[in-house]
């Protein structure tokens, strides 16, 4: 039987076991991120520093990300229930929230790097860039699988009975949410009480 | 079956939010963020990072027990995702330690 050929010893489904097992790990990936930017966030080289953050445009485009969790679980939500055509239209309003969210942060990258803050300027500077770049690259890749299910939905090659795949993507969706939950405070809103 | 099988064995228990309840929890996750944010706007004192660290908190496991599902779907997945997150933060906090104690002497 199909189903069985994807489950476990553990009696359940391999493909998802193997993405909570992904998803806990990428928080040692990230993390490692995350400490190096609090070693460095002091280290400015006489360069800009946590002062040069607009927080109220990265809120903005954080609440953005946030509500992208809420179209994707909707999507799963329409999916359960067989309807593809409600799940297609929450997929790409989810994809269209994490091409904001990109487009956000390109922004804030080239006012930075204008204002004197490029990569290799001061451990800060490679610090936060490496750490929200990734973060970024997750969600451009969130933002292609989602794409990608939207076209096999379409063509019918995700059919209403295969929700694991809408599911499997979400939580690599909601990952990267949580992951810039933490991103938010701990790089921008922390260091910018801190200093102020 | 022993209720402890049942336990870790199954994939799905059941009930999910509907639509209507994940709106609520998405406006509950929008009302923490603009709290956070109001940390940015108006003086907090003391008490402004550890609330930021306690909101911080509560996201996270919100979207990861709402939107993820750890609250409906067999525990061994909850404890994949908070082994990764506890060893990361047991690492990295060791690892900042020992470089804040290593330049203390020259600072």
């Amino acid at each position: 039987m199909a189903a069985d050929a994807h489950a476990t010893t553990l009696g359940l489904d391999h493909r998802k076991l193997a993405m909570w097992t992904f998803l806990g790990s990428e928080f040692l990936f990230f993390g490692a991120f995350v400490a190096t930017f609090l070693l460095y966030v002091t280290t400015t080289a006489g360069g800009p520093g946590v002062e040069i953050f607009d927080i109220p445009f990265t809120s903005i485009s954080s609440f953005v990300l946030l509500m992208s969790s809420l179209t994707m679980v909707l999507a799963h939500n329409a999916h359960r229930q067989g309807d593809l055509r409600r799940m297609r239209l929450w997929i790409l309003a989810t994809a269209g929230q994490g091409a904001v969210f990109l487009g956000g942060q390109v922004f804030e990258f080239t006012v930075f790097v204008k204002e004197g803050l490029v990569l290799t300027r001061s451990p800060f500077a490679s610090s936060f860039y490496v750490l929200t770049g990734f973060h970024g690259v997750h969600v451009f890749v969130g933002i292609l699988l989602l794409l990608s299910l939207y076209s096999l939905s379409l063509t019918g090659k995700v059919k209403k009975d295969q929700d694991l795949k809408t599911e499997m993507i979400g939580l690599y969706w909601h990952f990267v949410d949580i992951i810039w939950v933490v991103i938010f405070t701990v790089v921008y809103l922390i260091p910018e009480i801190a200093v102020g | 079956m022993s209720a402890t099988e049942t336990e870790d064995t199954g994939t799905d228990h059941g009930h999910h939010p509907t639509a209507r309840e994940y709106v609520q929890i998405a406006i509950v996750l929008a009302i923490l963020t603009a709290l956070e944010v109001s940390t940015y706007f108006f003086d907090f004192g003391r008490i402004a990072i550890p609330l930021l660290i306690i909101l911080m908190a509560i996201k996270f496991v919100m979207v990861a027990g709402f939107f993820m599902h750890l609250r409906f779907d067999t525990k061994i997945y909850s404890r994949l995702l908070y082994t990764g997150l506890i060893f990361a933060l047991v690492l990295y906090s060791i690892t900042l330690a020992i470089f804040v104690f290593e330049r203390a002497p020259s600072a």
